[in-house]
């Protein structure tokens, strides 16, 4: 260990006072509830600037196979504390099956081998945690955009939410869940990963099934998908702000910075 | 019009031509002073005066809150992603007896830095984060609550650059006030010495600004602002989709964020230099001519027909 320090008395005690009374005065104004409506009041600007920009079409950069990150972090749920997930885990998900339900003329149940056969897509995307770091792996699934045809949407429904096998929060009992609008549902990127750089999807990374929507953070990226639903409100779902971290810490719905 | 309402700066005329008791323009003469009289000149214009103090509020914002986002994972890489065990930059905390140690890496080599960063007091303990709850917004750690602060003086500073941007394009303030002439450029020995002496002019020339006070502002503007902005948007996943030249043009995400991080703390050092020179300049003089755009400078008492310096009257 070097002898350098930053620990001295007159130096920390003079700047920790003077960032003391500022700072504490910051911190009294982000407790004002009326503060911070104005200030939360930019996400909404954010997201429809952002719509304005992005155009439905424009792809999220793919990278090339020598820059996949040899350790990418898992994140969040690392693993299902459930008997019925250990079974499927034991038998490599053969009697797994998705649902697809909701706001659709024609409920689906597909098992892996169904979605296989529905055609296969790679990308070697980047994951961008809203913490700050990033990964690169390739993503090989099936796009959602023909499943939801295929099911027949309804036209009244405006979301697609996706339920996961996970329990961030074992005594509220609500498992993890995401949704997205129907722009990037349908958008060419978005797929219902089940393998992870050309091997099954390990557990710790979503195993059977995990979505990619590559233009968003990764919160957005739900794992251990089991069941789709088409709605035409996020409002009675849990409370209501569309996932999991949006309805515990606030994380933004739109989550595209 | 300049908005710096002034008669252009006249080079000071060679030394051996200057007559005898005569001041030499712009530079105090300790030894001789001849008898001056204060002129108060009208020297930054309003939208300048607004300009500034709102890009010092979000900058201060942005910065408290941008401290509290780096904290929710505080290490920094280069390029695209995160090698986790190779961080250029890296706050740690480590156990130590019931207590924490805060070790901060920089390149690999250890420094101890516990009670500042890696490891800092919340509550009257030492806890775990990169910079301390008290250079941060929120105090606690709240990177939701850091995010939304920073996106919102994100869009106040960026609407307020961009105004700032369209007026100096079209006004003179570039040209005229900011951009250095090749004379300017001829005086930056000469300026370097005058700041290390501490030699600040008060008679017309410290009514413009001096070549490295130029030069110093220009970095900052077409540098170091334009820059923090567009690593900014390289971060976001949609702004990478909708400008793929971002994330190429910065050699990757986490190479963006790096230099977001690094930019960030030259606009510290920055602010850090320009508020000295305030207080060797003149405080007083200097925060009258922010707030209300007036300042005092020194004219010799006679014969000099005063009305070039026109007054507040721009």
């Amino acid at each position: 260990m070097s002898g350098f320090s930053l620990d001295r008395r007159w130096f920390g005690r003079t700047l920790a006072g003077l960032g003391a009374a500022t700072l504490s005065a910051c911190d009294r104004l982000n407790n004002s509830p009326q503060v911070r409506k104005v200030v939360d009041g930019a996400e909404g600007l954010t997201r429809r600037v952002q719509r304005v920009i992005l155009k439905p079409g424009q792809l999220a950069p793919e990278y090339k196979v020598s820059d996949i990150s040899p350790a990418f972090r898992a994140n969040g749920s690392l693993d299902v504390d459930d008997d019925a997930y250990r079974a499927h885990v034991a038998n490599g998900f053969k009697d797994w099956k998705l649902e697809i339900g909701g706001l659709v003329e024609r409920p689906l149940s597909l098992s892996l081998d169904d979605l296989r056969r529905r055609g296969v897509q790679s990308q070697i995307t980047r994951h961008d945690c809203v913490e700050g770091w990033s990964c690169i792996a390739k993503w090989t699934g099936t796009r959602l955009g023909p499943l939801l045809k295929e099911a027949g949407l309804k036209p009244t429904a405006k979301f697609i939410v996706f339920y996961c096998a996970d329990m961030m929060d074992a005594l509220a009992g609500d498992p993890y869940y995401e949704s997205i609008g129907l722009a990037d549902a349908f958008h060419p990127q978005t797929i219902l990963a089940y393998e992870m750089n050309d091997q099954t999807l390990p557990v710790p990374h979503g195993a059977p099934l995990r979505l990619r929507v590559e233009r968003q953070l990764g919160y957005k990226q739900a794992k251990y998908v089991m069941k789709i639903v088409a709605v035409d409100s996020l409002k009675p779902i849990q409370r209501g702000k569309g996932g999991y971290w949006e309805d515990t810490v606030d994380y933004e719905w739109y989550a595209g910075i | 019009m300049s908005d710096i309402a002034l008669t252009p700066q006249t080079a000071p005329p060679p030394e051996p031509t200057t007559a005898p008791g005569e001041p030499r323009q712009g530079r105090p003469d300790r030894r001789r002073r001849a008898p001056t009289r204060k002129v108060v000149i009208y020297r930054t214009r309003l939208w300048v005066r607004i300009w500034h103090w709102i890009n010092a509020l979000s900058l201060f914002f942005l910065l408290v809150s941008g401290l509290q986002i780096f904290d929710a994972h505080p290490s920094l890489y280069w390029g695209q992603i995160a090698t986790f065990e190779h961080p250029i930059l890296a706050m740690r905390a480590f156990p130590q007896g019931d207590s924490l140690r805060g070790v901060t890496f920089v390149f690999g080599h250890p420094f101890r830095t516990t009670g500042l960063l890696g490891a800092s007091p919340f509550n009257g303990h030492l806890v775990s984060r990169g910079f301390p709850s008290w250079l941060t917004i929120p105090a606690n750690r709240d990177l939701e609550g850091g995010r939304r602060w920073h996106f919102f003086f994100a869009w106040i500073f960026a609407l307020n650059g961009a105004l700032y941007f369209a007026y100096i394009l079209i006004g003179r303030h570039l040209r005229g006030d900011l951009w250095p002439s090749l004379a300017d450029l001829k005086q930056i020995p000469r300026s370097i010495l005058d700041h290390i002496l501490f030699r600040h002019p008060e008679g017309e020339a410290a009514a413009t600004f001096n070549v490295l006070q130029k030069l110093a502002y220009l970095a900052v503007l077409l540098g170091l602002l334009p820059l923090m902005i567009l690593t900014g948007l390289t971060m976001s996943p949609g702004m990478d989709a909708a400008f793929p030249v971002l994330p190429f043009a910065f050699g990757g995400r986490q190479s963006a964020r790096t230099i977001h991080f690094l930019c960030a703390w030259s606009l510290v050092g920055f602010f850090a230099i320009h508020i000295f020179e305030v207080f060797a300049a003149g405080v007083f003089n200097e925060m009258r001519s922010i707030i209300t755009g007036r300042f005092a400078i020194k004219v010799p008492a006679e014969p000099q027909p005063a009305p070039t310096l026109g007054g507040p009257s721009a």
